[in-house]
């Protein structure tokens, strides 16, 4: 019996190293278009997860892992599609790190992922619309969704005793999403929100926006907005004119520049940006450095995040179809298990092929809520002695 | 108290940004309409040539702060605004000889030379990106405020903020000081005579001696001057971005437009009734009835157009008064 074992055993081990296959996965971000500049940093984190999987020979019976990378622009839905397309039926890839922007990533869920029964995980697509949107299950994402942002930035408010805000936001998908998000979670909270009006950007004067944002008053004025652009045109104007004197910022607002700008004038006011600490991000970063890219770079870590938990996936399920390893991915995130950071991804492969279950942490603290997004961490910060102080994160 | 309140918040939020706004669109428009009354056409570089003056004036602003030269309180773009206009008006003399001089020559039609002006506009616009960039430039660096709001609420108690911006105060002096030059100038010196007698009457004026292409030189360097001082105030009083100039080309068209194109009394004044009908009409209201109507408080912002349509209002009153009184206010001219 021992040695009908033994020879079972053997036999598995001849047959499982001959049947080691070359997984291809999808790298779908905005190489060209508006957010161009963050692509690359991206690319090499998801890149980087897929290497450090593959060289450790871990994955299911030796697999290799073999990147593809494809193009969703950011704007342009119908490239985004095509590039989706080529990576599913020609490439064959076996899942999908992407796509960038929340419009392309929308267009590529329903016309290639959804049709062809492929997992999807965007690192950077943040629209609120993304949490309701039909996948099948095979949607994720590693960056928070806006509307996370619009609650926390509303519990902040209200831990601070600010009873009433007024909002403003730039004209475009983020303020609007934004605003939004916080009005909603806001006033369920029972605070109120005195006007939620536009700006455009790119003007020089300001002065009747800030004019009405006065008239409807309010204990603070949140500017959900750009630093370089209309947010400073309406947060010089609400000073000058001594309408308000705290201001929230969320995440488009916090920068050096408003800190250079602004520094003494603003000292009390507050805000919060998607940002993580810790032990994960401290690996990666020195990976990252290691590798020779910038680990900081807006979502880089998140793309890792995505890249390897995909793989983890397929190890927890035993098979790299899409269809079978999508029922893993909230389980590894989510826990119960032994800790993953960024450089233990072999560690994490050995612990679930001896059955055992693991918690994947990795750069940004992974924690999937919902339909499977990124609760998020953000780095509450407030302005004391002119200079921008990290309060907590939450 | 109450009452004292309403009035501080109309003074904060309408009168005193609407002055300032004001005295920057009477600039503007009493150059466009000299170049209208003098040399016949609505010169649409109006708005760039402000913003390559301003540019300018940053430049040598700049120069200024790295030597260490200051004007104490004052903002050193001051001290840079005469060489501005000196470099300014040299652009336009040397435009109006390589462009507008062979269409004057040629005698074409007005709609012609605002095409021209169209044209010219476009190459001012590179001009000044290409000079300066398309950034957003603060280059304002006096004492900011004459009264700040803490300094207000210490002095009188009221609940309600007033601030009065050092740069506001400065538009409104440096407009009025150029705008009294100007009428002195062109009411009492002989130059300014032969201009207005050219604007009534060109081959009148020719019979009698008037050295045309000496009014236009001063023309030019008039105009020079006003684009550049109202583009300075401007940008200091707001903050300079290359583009902005061309979006307040609009309102700077009403303002002469309103009051008359052709007659300088008219484009100050309605610059006045541009700017007030823009900051008055988009403001939301509510915070004075409030104090004005005790025991009611309005549901909505009693904001009769959302600050959106801030241009529509000036479009608004272009139409209105090409419809019903082409002439505007003072009675211009229209060719």
């Amino acid at each position: 019996m021992k040695k009908l074992l033994l020879a079972t055993a053997a036999m598995a081990l001849c047959a499982s190293a001959a049947s080691a296959e070359d997984v291809k996965m999808g790298v779908l971000l905005g190489f060209t278009g508006p957010l161009e500049s963050l692509a690359p940093a991206m690319a090499a984190g998801a890149e980087m997860a897929m290497k450090e999987v593959s060289d450790s020979g871990k994955l299911l019976d030796g697999d290799t892992v073999t990147p593809v990378r494809g193009d969703s622009t950011c704007v342009d839905a119908a490239a985004a599609t095509a590039a989706g397309e080529t990576l599913v039926t020609s490439d064959g890839v076996k899942g999908i790190l992407g796509a960038m922007c929340s419009g392309a990533t929308t267009a590529v869920l329903q016309n290639v992922a959804l049709p062809n029964g492929m997992v999807m995980i965007s690192p950077s697509a943040t629209s609120p619309a993304l949490s309701t949107v039909e996948d099948n299950g095979l949607f994720f994402r590693t960056a928070p969704s806006d509307a996370r942002q619009g609650e926390v930035m509303a519990d902040e408010i209200l831990e601070k005793g600010l009873k009433s805000v007024a909002v403003t936001y730039t004209n475009n998908d983020y303020g609007k999403g934004l605003a939004d998000s916080f009005q909603k979670a806001y006033e369920a909270k029972g605070g109120k929100v005195t006007i939620s009006a536009a700006h455009e950007d790119g003007k020089g004067d300001y002065s009747a926006e800030v004019g009405a944002l006065a008239s409807a008053g309010g204990d603070a004025l949140v500017i959900a907005g750009y630093i370089d652009q209309g947010g400073s045109g309406i947060l010089r104007g609400a000073l000058d004119t001594g309408a308000f004197d705290t201001f929230v910022f969320p995440d488009g607002m916090v920068s050096q520049t408003l800190q250079d700008n602004f520094g003494s004038e603003i000292n009390g006011s507050f805000g919060q940006l998607p940002d993580s600490e810790g032990q994960g991000m401290d690996t990666y970063l020195t990976m990252a450095k290691d590798a020779g890219f910038d680990g900081t770079s807006a979502y880089s870590g998140a793309s890792y995040d995505g890249a390897a938990l995909m793989l983890l996936a397929m190890q927890a399920a035993g098979s790299t179809d899409p269809n079978v390893y999508k029922d893993k991915i909230m389980e590894i995130a989510n826990g119960p298990g032994e800790k993953i950071y960024p450089g233990d991804l072999a560690k994490g492969l050995e612990l679930l092929k001896e059955g055992k279950p693991i918690d994947y942490e990795g750069a940004t603290a992974v924690n999937l809520v919902g339909s499977g997004e990124a609760a998020g961490t953000f780095r509450e910060i407030e302005i004391k002695d002119d200079k921008i102080e990290t309060v907590k994160y939450r | 108290m109450d009452v004292i309140n309403a009035l501080v918040a109309i003074t904060n939020y309408v009168i005193i940004p609407a002055t300032a706004y004001g005295a920057q669109l009477a600039l503007g428009a009493l150059g466009v309409t000299l170049v209208y009354s003098i040399l016949r056409f609505s010169n649409f570089a109006q708005g760039d040539t402000m913003a390559f003056g301003t540019g300018v004036v940053i430049l040598i602003t700049w120069g200024f702060q790295a030597m260490g030269i200051s004007f104490g309180p004052l903002p050193t773009a001051l001290l840079a605004l005469p060489f501005g206009i000196v470099i300014t008006a040299a652009l336009l003399l040397g435009t109006d000889r390589v462009v507008y001089r062979y269409y004057r020559v040629t005698r074409a039609s007005p709609v012609v030379m605002v095409m021209v002006s169209v044209g010219v506009m476009f190459v001012m616009n590179a001009l000044t990106r290409f000079l300066i960039g398309v950034d957003q430039i603060n280059f304002d660096d006096g004492a900011r405020f004459v009264i700040n709001a803490r300094q207000w609420r210490e002095m009188t108690g009221l609940s309600e903020p007033l601030t009065l911006r050092s740069t506001q105060l400065i538009t409104v002096i440096t407009a009025l000081i150029v705008m009294v030059a100007l009428f002195w100038f062109l009411n009492r010196t002989r130059t300014g005579k032969s201009m207005r007698a050219f604007s009534d009457n060109e081959d009148l004026a020719l019979l009698s001696g008037i050295d045309p292409q000496r009014v236009v030189t001063v023309t030019w360097i008039i105009t020079g001057a006003l684009a550049t001082i109202a583009g300075t105030l401007y940008g200091l009083d707001k903050s300079f971005k290359a583009f902005t100039y061309f979006q307040i080309l609009l309102p700077i068209f009403a303002s002469a437009v309103v009051g008359g194109i052709g007659s300088p009394v008219g484009a100050v004044v309605g610059g006045f009734i541009i700017s007030f009908s823009e900051v008055g009409l988009t403001y939301a209201w509510k915070k004075v009835a409030t104090y004005l109507i005790p025991g009611w408080e309005p549901e909505g912002l009693v904001q009769l157009l959302s600050t959106d349509y801030k241009y529509a209002v000036s479009f608004t009153i272009l139409i209105l008064v090409l419809i019903f009184r082409p002439t505007g206010l003072f009675r211009g001219k229209v060719v």
